[in-house]
């Protein structure tokens, strides 16, 4: 592996990606701690405004009563968790007290932690690098953050030492093939691109074919936002991934599905119907920091059973990170997370 | 994943109807249910509880507990108190006494900012103004180059200074431009961000005290959650917007934002994004979102589109035509063009109650393309083919399916069709239809 500075995040990453840690080995537990350090700073804004209220309350009672159910209920539904994830969850909750295993408030807020950390890791989320070159497809609605994502991916990956190429496959939006080539420039990476209004199939196509040809280790390929609604364009990206399957056997690898971490629980609409289009591997959460919750990847985990693989908490190419389901769960749910403001 | 309102109350009230009266407990469920109903439409939890107790209170009454149809008359309540909330009427963009009227526009990254100030820009140029666009989006990479491309495509210049750093300074050039050119109206980008930071909204407070905008608008996505409020409530203490776009409708996003962010801030809502293209933005109607939220559809834009563009004698003749079980396929060619001409035929189901859901489904999904081969059948057709398509045989099926770059099968299955079509149509003009457009 190339030499690179020891880099916490970049440890966690190769882990991800499976390939084998950068510098001296990463130690898991203050990476973990920076992590969990970084997403607390991030929601606290938010926590202080709607959620916390509600949380402190339950969290400082004594004794668990109907009214703190009713509390839980609603914050994890202000958290966007959607009903049948909050109607689970709450009702193992319950289960959990009626057990005599939940006796107080602080009790409580663990054990709800517990519980949302074990949903949505029940194996970690991975990305593992085979083929050469591995094919990466990102997918999403409009302003998810798919272009910056396939940037900032392109960015960490070429720090692990792959060699990567993007393919602007999102030839509908007007400048997205120059952001991306911003990002490319940055990172330091080759990009396939067509101009706007191209065929995204040829573009991806010539991005496999590039990527096969110039020995990258990685392939990433943007693609144009579209509403999951839009039948024609669902369709279209549907015959683009058989085109990369043309390109390269097997390929492509991962198809990972952005969701904004704002989306209310249209975001399960989202992954439903992504899902059924092209097979989904993984969620990419962005922009999670300040107003947002993230609660949706429990209503799509419920339902879909898609892993979260990435977590974007700002807009610097190293907020995008490992999702980590226990940092995740104790920066929303823990006893205390925002509520000193 | 939404089951209309309307369903869940049924449920809810079956077999109460002409048993007399409600109980409490039955009102208790139907709150429930109507609970859950905005919460899985995204309207905040504060907008759902103040709306609830509204409605309890209305339900309470005689109107509902001694109606032999209680969930219709809930329904009822509902929808009124939805565009209540909503602020009941349209409210259009205030237009400032003395020209060049300066509008800023705010919001997130990823909100359809830069999308929708073009669109602003193209439906005032359209009504006779002459905008000026002006992008004050300095760190991000190629947002600019975003807002020179919607310009071109909409034909509304765009002022910019390649190398500026500082977004105020832009922003005063941008409108010094305007006035030196005669531009009636100028709309200014602003950059976004990821969250609500101290530093996006001081330069936004700072571009607004700079140039004194006769409006400002906040763009926010109507997938967005629970998170509306917060958002519409930082950006409102910051800047005090004056009004609301809400980009993004053209999906199933029910938009119970749309609804909370007018009922925290007291600000309008202007218009709604409804597609990519650059025209795709409507005036905002709070009782068609109310209809929306409710899952039951929204009869009246269709009747609009409808009224557009379809002539009136020729709907006459078709309808006619129908009732008698003599449509021809050249009738039906006429209608499919009609229709067409009204947007996408998706679109169009969703707006019809009940539809909204059915349009879902996978085997209501209307592919376009389909329907382009169905014209090109028929417009490979003789007029005395499509008068009497039972003349059709063998050899002239080859020559249409030729013709139309389709195959034989596609025109037997279309034949087919048309052939059940007919034979429905003469059953309801029996009786059946007027009792459908009735209900």
């Amino acid at each position: 592996m190339t030499p690179v500075p020891p880099d916490g995040d970049l440890g966690a990453f190769a882990g991800l990606f499976g390939l084998e840690p950068v510098g001296s080995p990463a130690e898991p537990e203050p990476r973990a701690r920076g992590l969990f350090r970084r997403l607390r700073d991030a929601v606290t804004a938010s926590q202080a405004q709607a959620i916390s209220p509600h949380l402190a309350g339950i969290y400082q009672a004594r004794l668990v009563s109907d009214e703190t159910w009713d509390d839980l209920e609603e914050a994890l539904i202000l958290a966007d968790c959607g009903i049948p994830a909050t109607v689970d969850i709450v009702g193992v909750l319950r289960d959990e007290a009626a057990a005599g295993r939940i006796t107080s408030g602080e009790s409580l807020g663990r054990a709800l932690t517990d519980e949302v950390s074990r949903r949505l890791a029940p194996v970690p989320a991975r990305i593992p690098l085979g083929d050469a070159p591995t094919v990466l497809r990102v997918v999403g609605v409009n302003g998810s953050g798919k272009t910056t994502t396939s940037g900032k991916l392109a960015h960490r990956l070429t720090a692990l030492g792959q060699t990567v190429l993007i393919g602007a496959g999102d030839t509908v939006r007007a400048a997205a093939v120059e952001q991306l080539a911003v990002w490319a420039d940055r990172a330091g990476v080759d990009i396939v691109r067509q101009a706007q209004g191209a065929d995204p199939g040829a573009v991806a196509f010539d991005a496999v074919a590039a990527g096969r040809a110039r020995g990258a280790d990685v392939v990433i390929i943007d693609t144009a936002g579209r509403l999951q609604t839009q039948h024609n364009l669902m369709e279209e990206l549907r015959k683009v991934h058989g085109v990369v399957g043309k390109a390269m056997a097997g390929a492509p690898h991962h198809v990972l599905l952005v969701i904004d971490s704002t989306t209310g629980q249209n975001g399960l609409s989202q992954a439903r119907l992504f899902s059924e289009a092209v097979p989904v591997t993984g969620l990419v959460l962005t922009k999670f920091d300040g107003v947002a919750r993230g609660g949706i990847v429990l209503a799509i985990e419920r339902e879909l059973g898609i892993p979260v693989t990435m977590i974007g908490v700002g807009e610097t190419i190293a907020d995008l990170q490992p999702f980590d389901a226990p940092a995740f769960a104790e920066a929303i749910f823990a006893p205390g997370a925002g509520g000193d403001a | 994943m939404f089951d209309a309102l309307t369903d869940k109350l049924q449920g809810v009230f079956s077999g109460l109807r002409g048993r007399g009266k409600l109980t409490e407990a039955d009102i208790d469920k139907a709150m429930r249910a109507i609970r859950l109903s905005l919460l899985e439409a995204d309207v905040s939890l504060p907008v759902v509880k103040q709306l609830t107790g509204a409605i309890k209170a209305r339900a309470t009454g005689d109107e509902v507990m001694s109606s032999i149809t209680p969930d219709q008359q809930v329904v009822k309540i509902v929808n009124e108190e939805l565009t209540r909330l909503m602020g009941g009427a349209n409210v259009s963009l205030a237009m400032a006494p003395t020209a060049p009227t300066v509008i800023l526009m705010a919001g997130l990254q990823g909100s359809g900012k830069t999308t929708h100030t073009a669109k602003v820009a193209r439906l005032l140029a359209a009504e006779g103004r002459s905008p000026l666009l002006v992008g004050c989006v300095v760190p991000r990479p190629a947002a600019l180059v975003q807002l020179a491309v919607l310009g071109d495509l909409i034909g509304v210049p765009v002022h910019r200074e390649d190398g500026a750093t500082d977004p105020v300074a832009l922003a005063k050039a941008g409108i010094a431009a305007a006035k030196r050119a005669g531009r009636d109206v100028v709309l200014v980008d602003t950059a976004g961000r990821l969250t609500i930071d101290a530093e996006m909204m001081g330069e936004l407070v700072a571009i607004r005290d700079a140039v004194r905008p006769t409006s400002v608008i906040l763009v926010v996505d109507a997938m967005t959650g629970q998170t509306a409020v917060d958002v519409a409530v930082a950006f409102h203490d910051a800047v005090q917007f004056d009004g609301v776009i809400l980009s993004k409708l053209d999906g199933d996003a029910r938009g119970g934002a749309a609804l909370s962010v007018r009922a925290v801030t007291g600000k309008p809502i202007l218009f709604v994004g409804t597609g990519e293209k650059v025209d795709a933005l409507e005036a905002f109607h709070p009782d068609r979102m109310a209809s929306r939220i409710l899952g039951m559809g929204d009869v009246l834009s269709l009747i609009e589109k409808a009224q557009q563009n379809v002539a009136v004698a020729d709907a006459r003749r078709i309808e006619e035509k129908l009732r008698g079980g003599s449509l021809t396929l050249d009738d039906f060619l006429v209608q499919l063009r009609q229709v067409r001409k009204m947007g996408p035929i998706g679109d169009l189901m969703g707006m019809i109650p009940g539809f909204g859901k059915a349009a879902k489904m996978k085997d209501v999904q209307v592919d376009e393309r389909r329907i382009d081969r169905i014209e090109a059948i028929i417009s490979s057709m003789t007029l005395s083919e499509r008068a009497r398509p039972d003349i059709i045989n063998g050899s002239r099926r080859r020559r249409i399916a030729d013709g139309s770059g389709t195959t034989v099968q596609e025109v037997n299955q279309l034949l087919a069709q048309f052939k059940q079509m007919q034979k429905l149509m003469r059953r309801m003009g029996k009786g059946g239809l007027p009792s459908m457009l009735g209900a």
